[in-house]
């Protein structure tokens, strides 16, 4: 059941170690953890790249660094049920779509029992460094229960760090009290700056022990998200905003979203795909109004990236959900058990892993740097995408029939970036292939020429290689950014050599629904 | 004299429980109910009956027809 990282042991690599991944990460094409004033895609690390104060807060962020989203884990608490506002992508009846996916259900939980989760999750998973309070329900619409266990938390295990998603409508009013709980990172979900694209957005809100409704609604909401972005800013607390990208009402905007909230300071920009089945009977869902494809994602995040870091790693995760990537153990955290549960909080051990895990982050930004330094020289325009199957810790170590989701990596001359990530659903159960088949994962992958993993077997890799996809197992257990410029690098030597046609590849499907997996 | 929740409606997600002003909103076996001798339909207070501005399910927070409308003393 439990899921240990592969560590090798590694000699730290100094105080300078840091200041060297995040320049290699810089020189080698963005990925989402640059800083807020950061104007291009490979520029060099220069007083406009991200301030070592921020670096230090978000390093161990699985939600904030798409490269600690290896290595670290958060769990989410749904101590929160009650909201404020109206969004047209939600229904009450299931979690919040803000932070999690539409169509499941969390647990709830009181103060007391999400702090004796928390804590008995940390002694458990080493890994687990950060707690957030979000869907279902607004953080800052049940502040008495959001800060009660943030108060608990931090009594035991002082070294986890806390953050907390919110609609942004009180988030004025509690901005001191954040400031106060040493809150470090605070999400804001903003869909529009404009009240005329929010009225389709927002039906209504509750605000001043009134309804409002319509454009007048939207303004008020507007108006508070950002006025609550700039207070947050000022006191030095980093902001995430995520948005939902709903095609054909805020697509377009968003851009204007993305000025809006750089403008103001914020660290990080979210996009995510609308998740509308009707079958959550959400407005949208019911109305039928569609989600965006991958390509249309990626299009937008690529058209805000020069503006600023944006975050192609989220997986809007069930808001209780527990582990690293797409794996959840959140089974082996019911309250029932957690109750029961001899809970001893070894605060040593976790910082020895944590130790352990900076050194072998030092250890793949070398060996990337090693890798991309053979590609000099190389100009071919090409540029493809490759599919990783991973388990955490940066290495390609998941055998493709257990990946519940893969990896996504663009590569080109310019090195290799991570541009999102696709859940499937199980290729292999149990030793047989499962009853939908390989077709899904296909049409996931369909804009990927290769993908790496640990191991495949003879059926599903004929199938990939019939839609064009390459399965390759010869990175099995290498560093994942590594071995995919290695891949590049060879790929485009066998083009060379006419022994392989590039092709561009097509669009890939984002897969709806809930990731239910227990 | 009040309003009542709908039971089956009822998401027992709490968010009317903070906003009356009467303290007549509790939880009872995974939803809300409204303590009819409390409710004041919000009368005096505020505009809105509050439950029914921030419930998220229409229809959930109703006037209960069983009693009689509340006067204000
Ligand atoms: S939903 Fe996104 S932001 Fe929230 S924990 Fe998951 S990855 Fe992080
Ligand atoms: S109508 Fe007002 S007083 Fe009555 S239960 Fe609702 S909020 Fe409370
Ligand atoms: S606001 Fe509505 S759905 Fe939520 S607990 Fe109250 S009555 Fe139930």
């Amino acid at each position: 059941m439990s899921k240990l990282l592969q560590l090798h042991d590694f000699s730290a690599l100094g105080t300078t170690s840091f200041e060297q991944m995040r320049n290699s990460a810089a020189q080698s094409g963005c990925s989402s953890k640059g800083g807020a004033g950061k104007t291009g895609c490979g520029s060099a690390a220069g007083p406009s790249d991200l301030p070592p104060e921020i670096w230090e807060k978000v390093k161990n962020h699985p939600c904030y660094s798409e490269q600690a989203h290896h290595h670290f884990a958060r769990m989410h608490v749904a101590v929160a049920p009650a909201c404020n506002i109206q969004c047209n992508y939600c229904n009450r009846k299931y979690d919040c779509a803000n932070e999690s996916r539409p169509g499941v259900v969390s647990e709830k939980l009181t103060p007391e029992q999400a702090a004796r989760k928390v804590v008995a999750v940390a002694s458990t998973i080493p890994q687990m460094t950060v707690l957030g309070i979000a869907g279902p329900g607004d953080a800052l619409a049940n502040p008495a229960k959001t800060f009660k266990t943030f108060e608990l938390v931090t009594e035991t295990a002082p070294d986890i760090k806390l953050c907390l998603s919110t609609n942004g409508l009180m988030l004025p009013d509690y901005v001191e009290q954040i400031a106060a709980m040493k809150v470090d990172h605070v999400t804001i979900t903003i869909n529009m700056v404009d009240p005329e694209v929010g009225a389709k957005i927002y039906p209504w809100i509750f605000y001043n022990h009134r309804r409002y409704t319509g454009v007048e609604a939207s303004k008020i909401l507007s108006e508070r998200q950002l006025l609550g972005l700039e207070m947050l800013v000022a006191r030095g607390i980093l902001v995430k905003v995520n948005s939902v990208m709903i095609p054909g009402i805020n697509d377009e905007h968003l851009i204007e979203v993305n000025k809006a909230v750089k403008s103001r300071g914020a660290f990080l920009h979210n996009i995510m795909p609308l998740i509308s089945e009707a079958e959550h009977g959400t407005a949208f869902g019911l109305s039928g109004q569609r989600g965006p494809t991958a390509q249309e994602l990626k299009a937008l995040q690529d058209a805000c990236e020069g503006e600023m870091n944006m975050m192609r790693h989220c997986r809007q995760c069930r808001a209780d959900a527990v582990g690293l990537l797409g794996e959840d153990r959140s089974a082996e955290f019911t309250t029932e058990k957690v109750m029961a549960m001899d809970v001893e909080y070894d605060l040593a051990a976790r910082q020895a892993y944590q130790a352990k895990v900076e050194a072998e982050r030092d250890a793949i930004a070398v060996a990337k740097q090693r890798e991309l330094d053979k590609l000099e020289g190389e100009t071919a325009s090409i540029k493809i995408q490759v599919a990783i199957a991973t388990k955490g810790g940066g290495v390609i170590n998941e055998h493709f029939g257990h990946a519940h989701e893969f990896q996504i990596y663009e590569v080109s001359t310019a090195g290799a970036k991570f541009v999102g990530h696709r859940r499937v659903d199980l290729y292999c159960e149990g030793g047989y292939a499962s009853e939908t088949g390989i077709e899904p994962i296909l049409k996931a992958l369909n804009d990927c020429t290769a993908v790496l993993v640990a191991k495949i077997g003879m059926c599903p890799k004929d199938s990939l290689a019939g839609a064009g996809i390459e399965a390759v197992e010869t990175y099995a257990f290498e560093y994942i950014e590594q071995s995919v410029i290695a891949y590049f690098k060879e790929y485009l030597e066998r083009v060379g050599k006419s022994e392989i046609r590039h092709v561009a590849r097509g669009d890939a499907t984002i897969r709806q629904g809930a990731f239910t997996e227990a | 004299m009040a309003y009542k929740i709908v039971a089956s409606q009822c998401t027992g997600c709490s968010a009317c429980e903070p906003q009356c002003p009467n303290v007549a909103i509790f939880e009872k076996a995974g939803t809300f109910v409204i303590d009819p001798s409390k409710c004041s339909e919000c009368v005096g207070h505020f505009d809105e009956p509050q439950c029914v501005a921030v419930c998220p399910v229409d229809g959930t927070c109703v006037i209960d027809p069983t009693v009689p409308r509340y006067q204000a003393a």
